[in-house]
């Protein structure tokens, strides 16, 4: 398959996903009792039956549900109008927006922190393998992928704020609420600490174990052999050889390991009150606020499968058996 | 029929031989074993309900008992013992894990074999499918699935909505192990030999398709009885579960939110998790060293430190054994 094929196939592949996503939110929420003039009425009975019938006319609701309404919501979508929150009465668009800076800081924070501790583990694990150091990264990956994130999150929690008198939720103090970003950042990072911990504990592991089988792998090549016979150092064979082949397979695992990133967000957020997507999502399932959930899910989703995408693309670039095929 | 059998019984003494033999698969299965008996012995080890509420001396309600006030793990907000909570919720925990992976087991190997065994547009369909749901995020979706559902009034208790959002949705992994299985499978001599003498489609999936593919079905239901224990926990904890029927996820979502953590009731919110992670370990480490056992494809493992030939001279793994007799 030459790179062109490659590329047109993952494009092809995130447009489907795309199509399968829009589909499934707008129908899942249309299946619903109610029709979403409940968003505009409220639970207001007074509106009469005609002024209901005009307001369903004005939003399209008389026509049928495929393709007219269907078309319809999915242009709104597109234009960034996700209809109105039930709970807080706001345009979803607006909320989400609002929350997405706060989650991009913890993931952005989690994840890089995750990707570089995992990766020099996993190095030093594979270089040294079946030392203590090795058998201790494998034990300890395993057990943390059998640790329910939540759990990790309320066990820090509880341990940090008892014993570090570390906060145990929020963005920011309450006294600092609304004071410029750069003023409250001290107190920002505070509030990090935890989740970012948690988060990082939880992707460690498995950034470790691949990092860890695509060095050995690398390893036992023939030009890893050569350039020790030429009498390069190990570190040296490490650095210049090495490293950049095993690095490879990282790449694929960011991408793949977006979706389960987000379900790392919603638990880590809802646990330590974090202002974010996820605990907005937990929120939005708690209230039953459907235009909100829905809004939220397409969001994610579309992040997700766009940032795959780039990944897939990346790949691409950084493979040069791909690139040059 | 009979020199199948003898083939089949020396095939399982040899499993059970590699079995014994294997640390892990061993920790494993004390893991898994130890809570189904806990879970099923229940009522013999804790003479409470899980909703009785502890009374002490004076009659008065035990909220957040320590430990040492009420063995042998106190009491939660509501002063009710956490440790027949915990053994009760084994079972809500345990079935809904194992319903639900058994449920996905069966979908995916049934579209893993039609796929594989068919190939064509029915092939092309299932892998474009399982590309599909590997990029959308899973828990969101199943987030929106149960509120969908619990907003429709099936009648379904959440525990049920719970094991079917699960199921539906986690079975894209087995259908590609046991498509590329039946692949292999469907090429070698003895599917030729049947097909020559004229068996149909039906016969050959179900004579020689289907045992060739069970232990790894096996093998790969207990780890995805493991994913699907986590799932729940995590669903419930994000307050989806059934209230009434509470499991360790369940348990974990009243601990914080009636301020366990903040009144420092840590046997209220440390023994639903440990639990979940013994279990889930209990099944990783099984399903890894089964499907080591079963699948002689597989040279090496993730987990394992070593690389080697899983497949040893002395035992034979299933699967080839009974393609001799047949």
């Amino acid at each position: 398959m030459n790179r062109r094929d490659y590329l047109l196939r993952k494009i092809l592949l995130a447009i489907v996903t795309l199509a399968v996503v829009v589909t499934l939110d707008f129908f899942l929420f249309r299946v619903l009792p109610g029709d979403p003039i409940r968003a505009v009425i409220g639970r207001n009975v007074r509106i009469s039956k005609e002024t209901q019938d005009a307001l369903r006319a004005q939003f399209g609701l008389d026509k049928p549900v495929f393709p007219d309404q269907f078309f319809a919501t999915v242009g709104q979508w597109a234009q960034g109008n996700l209809g109105i929150s039930w709970s807080l009465r706001e345009p979803v668009g607006e909320i989400l927006v609002a929350k997405l800076g706060n989650t991009l800081l913890l993931v952005t924070l989690g994840q890089v922190l995750s990707i570089v501790l995992g990766v020099a583990l996993g190095l030093f694990a594979g270089w040294k393998r079946k030392s203590a150091i090795d058998v201790g990264a494998l034990t300890f990956s395993l057990i943390a992928w059998a640790t329910p994130t939540f759990w990790l999150g309320i066990i820090l929690l509880a341990g940090g704020s008892t014993w570090l008198g570390l906060p145990t939720g929020g963005i920011v103090e309450p006294g600092n609420i609304g004071k410029p970003f750069l003023e409250v950042l001290p107190d920002v990072a505070r509030h990090l600490i935890l989740p970012t911990l948690t988060f990082t504990i939880v992707y460690l592991g498995e950034y470790m174990l691949i990092m860890r089988s695509s060095i050995l792998e690398v390893l036992s090549e023939d030009y890893i052999l050569t350039a020790k016979a030429k009498g390069m150092s190990h570190w040296q064979v490490l650095r210049r050889h090495a490293l950049k082949n095993a690095m490879l397979p990282i790449v694929t695992l960011i991408a793949l390991n977006l979706g389960f990133t987000v379900s790392g967000v919603i638990y880590i957020e809802t646990v330590f009150s974090y202002d974010g997507l996820g605990k907005l999502f937990q929120t939005a399932l708690d209230k039953q606020d459907f235009p909100l959930l829905q809004g939220a899910f397409l969001l994610l989703a579309v992040a997700v499968i766009v940032a795959n995408m780039l990944a897939d693309l990346l790949y691409t670039y950084l493979d040069p058996r791909v690139r040059q095929a | 029929m009979s020199e199948r059998r003898t083939l089949l019984k020396r095939n399982l003494l040899n499993f059970w031989r590699t079995f014994r033999r294997n640390r892990m698969g061993r920790i494993g299965a004390v893991l898994l074993f130890t809570v189904l008996i806990l879970s099923i012995g229940a009522p013999l080890l804790t003479p409470y309900q899980p909703t009785d509420t502890i009374r002490d001396a004076n009659g008065r309600g035990m909220t957040f008992a320590s430990p040492s006030e009420h063995g042998p793990l106190g009491t939660d907000d509501a002063g009710r013992d956490v440790w027949t909570q915990l053994l009760y919720g084994a079972r809500i925990s345990l079935t809904i894990g194992f319903v639900a992976g058994f449920m996905a087991m069966v979908i995916g190997s049934l579209l893993g074999i039609l796929a594989g065994y068919f190939g064509g547009w029915i092939d092309s369909l299932l892998m474009r499918t399982t590309d599909v749901f590997l990029v959308i995020p899973d828990l969101p979706l199943m987030l929106i699935l149960v509120a969908t559902l619990r907003q429709l009034n099936t009648g379904f208790s959440p525990t049920v909505v719970l094991i079917v959002v699960i199921g539906v949705l986690y079975w894209t992994s087995t259908a590609r192990l046991i498509r590329s299985q039946v692949l292999s499978i469907k090429e070698r001599q003895f599917v030729a030999r049947a097909r020559a003498i004229g068996a149909g489609h039906s016969h050959i999936i179900r004579k020689h398709i289907i045992p060739q593919v069970m232990p790894l079905m096996v093998a790969n239901t207990v780890l995805i009885i493991s994913s699907a224990i986590l799932t729940e926990s995590g669903l419930s904890f994000l307050g989806l579960g059934d209230p009434t029927q509470p499991s360790w996820g369940t348990m974990l979502n009243f601990a914080f939110a009636r301020s366990a953590v903040s009144n420092g009731a840590w046997w209220f919110f440390l023994p639903p998790g440990l639990a979940i992670v013994w279990v889930t370990l209990g099944c990783v480490l099984l399903g890894n060293v089964l499907e080591e056992i079963f699948n002689p494809r597989l040279t090496s493992h993730h987990l394992e430190g070593e690389q080697h030939m899983i497949a040893r001279p002395d035992s034979p793994p299933l699967a080839e054994g009974i393609e001799g007799g047949a």
